[in-house]
């Protein structure tokens, strides 16, 4: 059907993937591709790199340079690539588990030094891998395979977390809204610096039977239901906002970018050497 | 083909053990460093900091040592000589990704300048406490070449032998020093002309190339680098000869198989060892790091007292060279292990020597550096 624009960016001997139906993750990552190819993306250029997670399975599938590493760990890595080779576009593919939890530290680092990479997190609200157990975005109250009598820890908002460390670009959507997604990853990748994108989406097999969601329809369902704009929040108490996400392009600015800088610094140690 | 290189600075020097590893770094061609500071290793960043900006490389101080580790692995793949450096609490948590970079064959050095521990220990103090986490501190069997200097010279020969291995094995190489060899100042003399080995790249057309595929009576597969056209794809877990996972147990157990003979197929070109004396002695003293400087000089005290006693020592731990065990003069009653740490060395030592020869060891943890004296005092109570 309409996967003929993006083919081309998939390794479809690779296929069928190991996702579940009803899983988002494939609505996510052919979003992720409608947007390098708005980009018209040289793939040879391209580098995808992703942690341990369904997720983070995404770099396999897509025919780019794909580095699958381990659980938590892809931002050092694409930090190595990226001070390696400055001129390739480098994408993080990784879960809510992966980015937040074992990884939340090189989260909040390749944020402040704004290195320019673009990161796509797959927020399904649990450990989706490992069959549903509690993630740092799982909601208050919610139900996982570790949380039997409900979470009683909050959740982080990745977002204002990101805006906080230093991300020069940070959107959130949804697998429901995700028509919105390639123009995110357009001006993500397009960013001189850190971009996160966080796109809510279902994991219907653990988190939709925990939490009485079990038909994917019913986690699309939910995902437009509590979606809501910036401008909508800003009308509404913190009592009203409780369990809604906003959604859009919610933060941006200019900040130099740690490779440019870097070259800078090159630059003028070579000049004090001459 | 290794190539021949002049090193930055050649000739008769004086240095410290760190400053020769981080200047013998740059001059195998290292020009990516990820680290986080930790004593007794901090001086190779503070030195790598200066240096590699000077030269169009790069060095970051990452946010821990996993990132260090992750980082140096990334930019490997992008096409760098990289290496990282620390001690033993930051090589524990450098683990998990030693394995990674075994499992994925990505060459890279990660420096170990050993202090004593477990836990935060005695930052400052000497020991060799961390033998066996280096062969096997990462989980699963994977393959790995562990070196070991004991003076400053060979903080720089075998820090460019580390580099010229793990680019032609396509494999982490340990740098297992420590604090002492880190810390000293002492001559060195740097060569003219050094060899330099850069990693095998495909000479294959992009789609024709599989990353883990060997040809036939080769064990190391050609590398290419991401940006370079040739688009493939590296994971952590188990993968087939093109680079996507597989549970195929025909397929992981070649891998696995394949990984481990890539180092035995070569052990010989990776062994370093040295011995003084050892023909007609009684007694032989063993070791490695900088233990051996204390070996050499009880070995020459006991010589003055007339007792029979020559040394050996090993610049190689991993793969361990079981065959200077095995060859030993009949003249031969005791071999001495000499270590800082609870006994260690002394476990391979009894694997590889004849049940004839008695093994006994001269085993320090607390702290101070082992003397000839410590040595001596052993060696009056077993000479036989
Ligand atoms: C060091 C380490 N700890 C734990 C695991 C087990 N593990 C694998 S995936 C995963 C969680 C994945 O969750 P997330 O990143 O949210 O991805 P999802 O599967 O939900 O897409 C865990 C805990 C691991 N592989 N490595
Ligand atoms: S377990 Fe959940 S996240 Fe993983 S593939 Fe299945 S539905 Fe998707």
């Amino acid at each position: 059907m309409a996967l003929a624009n993006i083919e081309k960016y998939l390794r479809l001997d690779k296929f069928p993937h190991i996702w579940c139906p009803g899983c988002g993750n494939g609505i996510v990552l052919q979003s992720v591709l409608r947007g390098l190819d708005k980009l018209q993306v040289d793939q040879n250029k391209v580098v995808v790199v992703s942690g341990i997670g369904c997720s983070s399975r995404s770099a396999g599938y897509v025919d780019f340079n794909t580095l699958h590493t381990a659980h938590g760990r892809p931002i050092p890595f694409a930090t190595g690539v990226k001070l390696a080779r400055p001129d390739l576009t480098v994408l993080v593919i990784t879960g809510d588990g992966d980015l937040a939890a074992i990884g939340g530290n090189h989260f909040i680092h390749a944020a402040r030094r704004n290195l320019d990479l673009t990161v796509v997190v797959i927020n399904n609200s649990t450990y989706g891998m490992t069959s549903g157990q509690y993630s740092p975005l799982t909601p208050t109250g919610a139900f996982a395979a570790t949380a039997p009598y409900g979470n009683i820890e909050p959740p982080f908002d990745l977002c204002r977390m990101a805006e906080a460390a230093g991300a020069t670009y940070v959107a959130r959507t949804t697998s429901f809204h995700v028509l919105q997604l390639p123009d995110f990853v357009v001006n993500a990748v397009r960013n001189k610096g850190f971009s996160l994108i966080e796109v809510i989406t279902g994991c219907p097999v653990y988190y939709g039977r925990m939490n009485k969601l079990s038909d994917p329809v019913d986690m699309l369902k939910w995902q437009r239901q509590n979606a809501i704009n910036p401008k909508q929040a800003s009308m509404m108490s913190p009592e009203e906002l409780k369990g809604k996400f906003v959604i859009g392009e919610l933060h941006r600015h200019e900040a130099p970018e740690y490779t440019e800088e870097y070259d800078k610094l090159i630059q003028k140690v070579f000049q004090e050497k001459s | 083909m290794p190539r021949t290189i002049r090193p930055a600075q050649s000739g008769m020097l004086f240095m410290q053990g760190n400053e020769a590893c981080a200047q013998a770094a740059l001059d195998a061609g290292m020009r990516f460093f990820a680290g986080y500071p930790i004593t007794p290793s901090t001086e190779i960043a503070e030195m790598l900091s200066e240096r590699l900006p000077r030269l169009g490389g790069k060095f970051i101080q990452m946010e821990d040592e996993i990132a260090s580790m992750g980082a140096i692995l990334g930019a490997a793949l992008a096409g760098k000589k990289s290496m990282t450096a620390t001690s033993g609490p930051g090589f524990s948590l450098k683990q998990e990704l030693i394995g990674l970079g075994c499992l994925c064959e990505i060459p890279c050095v990660i420096v170990n300048v050993q202090r004593s521990g477990p836990s935060t220990g005695l930052p400052t103090a000497p020991a060799q406490g961390d033998i066996m986490q280096a062969r096997w501190g990462t989980h699963g069997d994977h393959p790995i070449v562990v070196l070991s200097p004991s003076s400053v010279s060979e903080m720089y020969e075998l820090t460019v032998t580390a580099f010229n291995i793990a680019e032609s094995l396509r494999n982490p190489v340990i740098l297992l020093a420590d604090e002492v060899v880190a810390h000293m100042r002492e001559k060195i003399q740097i060569p003219e002309s050094i060899k330099v080995k850069d990693r095998l790249k495909p000479d294959i057309a992009p789609e024709k190339y599989r990353p883990y595929a060997v040809e036939k009576g080769e064990f190391v597969p050609r590398l290419a680098d991401f940006g370079d056209g040739y688009r493939f794809n590296v994971t952590s877990l188990m993968h087939d000869e093109t680079g996507f996972p597989t549970n195929r147990s025909d397929v992981t157990g070649a891998l696995l198989k394949r990984l481990m003979r890539k180092v035995e197929s070569r052990r010989k070109e990776f062994t370093f060892v040295d011995s003084k004396d050892v023909e007609g002695s009684h007694l032989v003293l063993f070791g490695c790091g900088s233990t051996v400087r204390s070996i050499k000089q009880a070995a020459r005290e006991a010589q003055a007292k007339g007792l029979r006693v020559g040394w050996m020592k090993t610049s190689t731990i991993w793969p361990f060279p079981d065959e200077i065990f095995q060859n030993l003069p009949k003249s031969v009653k005791t071999i001495l292990v000499c270590e800082m740490n609870l006994g260690q060395l002394v476990h391979e030592v009894r694997r590889a020597t004849p049940d004839k020869i008695r093994v006994d060891s001269v085993a320090i943890a607390d702290g101070h550096f082992i003397t000839p004296s410590d040595i001596m005092a052993r060696i009056e109570v077993v000479y036989s």
